[in-house]
């Protein structure tokens, strides 16, 4: 996958000083993702975890960039690659960790698992597991802004992440269209990290320069160095900002590659050894410390101590996902409805669906 | 009370509903300028301007996804799906994210979304326009699936899905649209989740829902007319939840069911309504319950094929008067 900036970013962002106290807090942050992502594939390989667990080894500049670039009361969509972004976006590793392990304490009270985390609390409005299936939800939650409210500088607006692969589905093409066609305030981003599972970019896609898509709908299309923390906040802001003041939607493109297979149990044969050393290459972790380092900001004992508060604040994750309770099987139907009307379909597998009386001969 | 349409019911039961609550609002194609494909919409583009009646362009998946994001934020959106068939094409949303959302991210999030949308056949429509998968939805927990029969019912059950903070899948039939009936004037609720005996009777219960329901209530009326056979008949009004005790309590008095459906035999809602009488009223029971339902093709354009696949008063007549038959009914 070629990294050439298209669009506009794409060469890695100069370092001034006032963004040191941010690049020192982004590198924190891919940190604490690529620990935790690394103890994740670990605790699934303990069968802590169960169900499927995607990762976001070397996306984490992509993921810290574009979460950075939201307020508070912006809402976030995302794939079910969620673990990073929900991190990002400030849902505890805890809460995070115990809804990989399955427990009450999760994020989403154990119901969801890793594709499913959500956080109405920090407008963390999930991850989803079918492949694109988020996007028409976050065209609508766009609706629901430009329905109830005026546009401005600090107007509400939505961020939708999807990956490569979604692009090529027709809820994706849909609402593009609804978003463009109804001006509403919502960044699609493509993270891609070119491969839609085993699937390269080039092979699943007649436009593989995915930005460009945008031009079909009359929007704006950048694409930016997904291993560049500040091009891609710098990018989603922009798209951001045009989406609060002008209700104007628009695609980002970030562009970045997975360090390992597309879950913790692919071991990803579909990738020659040259394309494994580019990821490795490309790792924007230690890019991000070299160039921290060139500046001054970071030194050895600096990068020791921030690994060592990560790993502490993973260990405590892990601790107290596994002390925290499963969901209690009482619970079972609590949450499939909100309002209660009669004759809801309550039984376990089994049980009677209609009894006969009492006094029947 | 005033005799009305179903469909001038359908339109003043939006029309309340978007009266006493800016967070509802329409989403379809067709439904502003064009007045709706039937014309459920006429005049409220009008009245509530294009914020509260949005057309989309055809796209169902992303305008009916986009309902269900809306609604994720708490708007009360009323899609409209210009036919059943056509959702289909939004099924995925529908079924794997408004029905899923509310359980799969632990309670955080409700769906307070309706989607109107007809089935039915007969109206020369052919195979991909004529269908009756009302089931599809009725299988899948999160959904609330309601089918309502009478004027009242489609009022009250409108009214009762967008006061309901859950999805519900609202599904209408074209063949009810021009029916009249009685409709009690001002608000009020239906419940959710209450099937309803509409004709009482002692000796065979029809179970029916939609359309089937005015056939069943149209054979019930001649059969006792003629025969002296009293029919009771019970319009099940919402698929999901299934009021099974209703249906059940009905069979154990009378002894006897036919179901009448429009939609195909096969693993349909009376496949669901036997499996619960033969559960609920198993010793009651003189005679095996039948079922009344579509013949299992893609339904034919030319008329008296289309005729002959579409269960008829006729053949529901005859269940009914081979079910007494069959367990010693005297007249």
């Amino acid at each position: 996958m070629a990294k050439d900036g298209q669009g506009s970013g794409g060469a890695a962002t100069s370092l001034d000083s006032e963004r040191a106290e941010t690049l020192l807090g982004y590198y924190r942050q891919m940190a604490l993702i690529r620990a935790f992502e690394l103890r994740a594939g670990e605790m699934y390989a303990r069968a802590r975890i169960g169900g499927y667990c995607h990762l976001n080894l070397g996306e984490e500049a992509a993921v810290v960039g574009l979460v950075d670039a939201l307020l508070p009361h912006d809402y976030l969509f995302t794939t079910y690659r969620d673990h990073g972004f929900a991190l990002a976006r400030g849902v505890s590793p805890n809460a995070v960790m115990a809804e990989l392990f399955g427990k009450a304490t999760g994020c989403s009270g154990g119901w969801g698992g890793s594709m499913h985390l959500f956080d109405a609390g920090v407008r963390f409005m999930g991850g989803y597991g079918i492949v694109g299936g988020q996007i028409p939800l976050a065209t609508g939650a766009g609706l629901a802004i430009a329905y109830r409210s005026e546009p401005g500088p600090e107007a509400e607006a939505v961020m939708c992440v999807l990956g490569d692969g979604a692009t090529n589905i027709g809820a994706f093409h849909e609402s593009l269209n609804l978003a463009s066609v109804w001006d509403l305030p919502v960044v699609y981003v493509v993270v891609n990290n070119g491969l839609g599972m085993g699937t390269t970019v080039q092979a699943a896609s007649a436009e593989p320069e995915l930005y460009k898509r945008a031009c079909a709908y009359r929007v704006e299309g950048v694409r930016v160095d997904g291993d560049d923390p500040v091009a891609v906040h710098d990018a989603a802001a922009s798209a951001l900002g045009a989406a609060r003041s002008e209700r104007r939607p628009s695609i980002v493109e970030a562009v970045c590659l997975r360090l390992r297979g597309h879950s913790v149990v692919d071991p990803a044969r579909y990738r020659t050894s040259e394309e494994v050393d580019l990821a490795r290459k490309s790792d924007p972790l230690p890019a991000l410390r070299s160039r921290l380092a060139e500046a001054g900001l970071l030194d050895d004992a600096g990068a020791s101590r921030i690994e060592a508060e990560v790993e502490a604040e993973v260990d405590k994750a892990v601790a107290f996902a596994e002390e925290s309770p499963f969901p209690d099987t009482s619970e079972l139907f609590a949450n499939a409805y909100a309002t209660e009307v009669p004759n809801m379909a309550r039984g376990l597998p089994g049980e009677p669906v209609a009894h006969e009386p009492e006094e029947v001969r | 009370m005033a005799e009305l349409t179903y469909r001038q019911a359908l339109h003043d039961s939006l029309r309340a509903e978007m009266l006493a609550d800016e967070s509802v609002f329409l989403i379809g194609e067709e439904i502003g300028l064009f007045e709706g494909s039937y014309k459920i919409t006429a005049g409220l583009l009008a009245e509530f301007g294009p914020r509260r009646v949005r057309d989309t362009p055809i796209s169902e998946e992303g305008f009916v996804g986009a309902a269900i994001g809306a609604a994720m934020l708490g708007l009360r959106p009323v899609v409209e799906i210009m036919t059943i068939n056509f959702s289909l094409l939004a099924i995925d949303q529908i079924v794997n994210h408004a029905a899923k959302a509310r359980a799969m991210f632990g309670g955080q999030v409700s769906v307070p979304l309706v989607i109107r949308t007809p089935g039915g056949g007969g109206q020369q429509l052919g195979a991909s326009h004529s269908q009756n998968i009302e089931v599809w939805y009725a299988h899948s927990p999160g959904l609330k699936v309601v089918t309502p029969a009478t004027p009242a019912d489609a009022k009250g059950l409108l009214a009762a899905a967008i006061h309901d903070d859950d999805p519900v899948m609202f599904v209408e039939n074209l063949g009810l649209y021009n029916t009249k009936g009685e409709v009690p004037e001002g608000p009020y609720k239906t419940e959710i989740g209450r099937a309803a005996v509409i004709k009482e009777g002692t000796d065979i219960t029809v179970v029916a829902y939609s359309r089937a329901v005015l056939t069943a209530l149209e054979v019930a009326r001649r059969l006792e007319e003629e025969d002296g056979i009293s029919a009771e008949v019970v319009d099940l009004r919402s698929l999901r939840p299934l009021d099974r005790e209703t249906v059940c309590a009905s069979v154990r008095k009378t002894t006897r069911a036919v179901v009448a459906e429009d939609d195909w035999l096969s693993y349909g809602v009376g496949a669901e309504v036997v499996a619960t009488v033969q559960e609920g009223a198993f010793d009651y029971l003189d005679a095996p319950v039948r079922r009344v339902a579509a013949a299992e093709v893609p339904l034919p354009y030319s008329k008296p094929l289309e005729t002959a696949a579409m269960p008829s008063a006729a053949d529901l007549g005859r269940a009914i008067r081979r079910a007494l038959d069959e367990s010693a009914y005297r007249r």
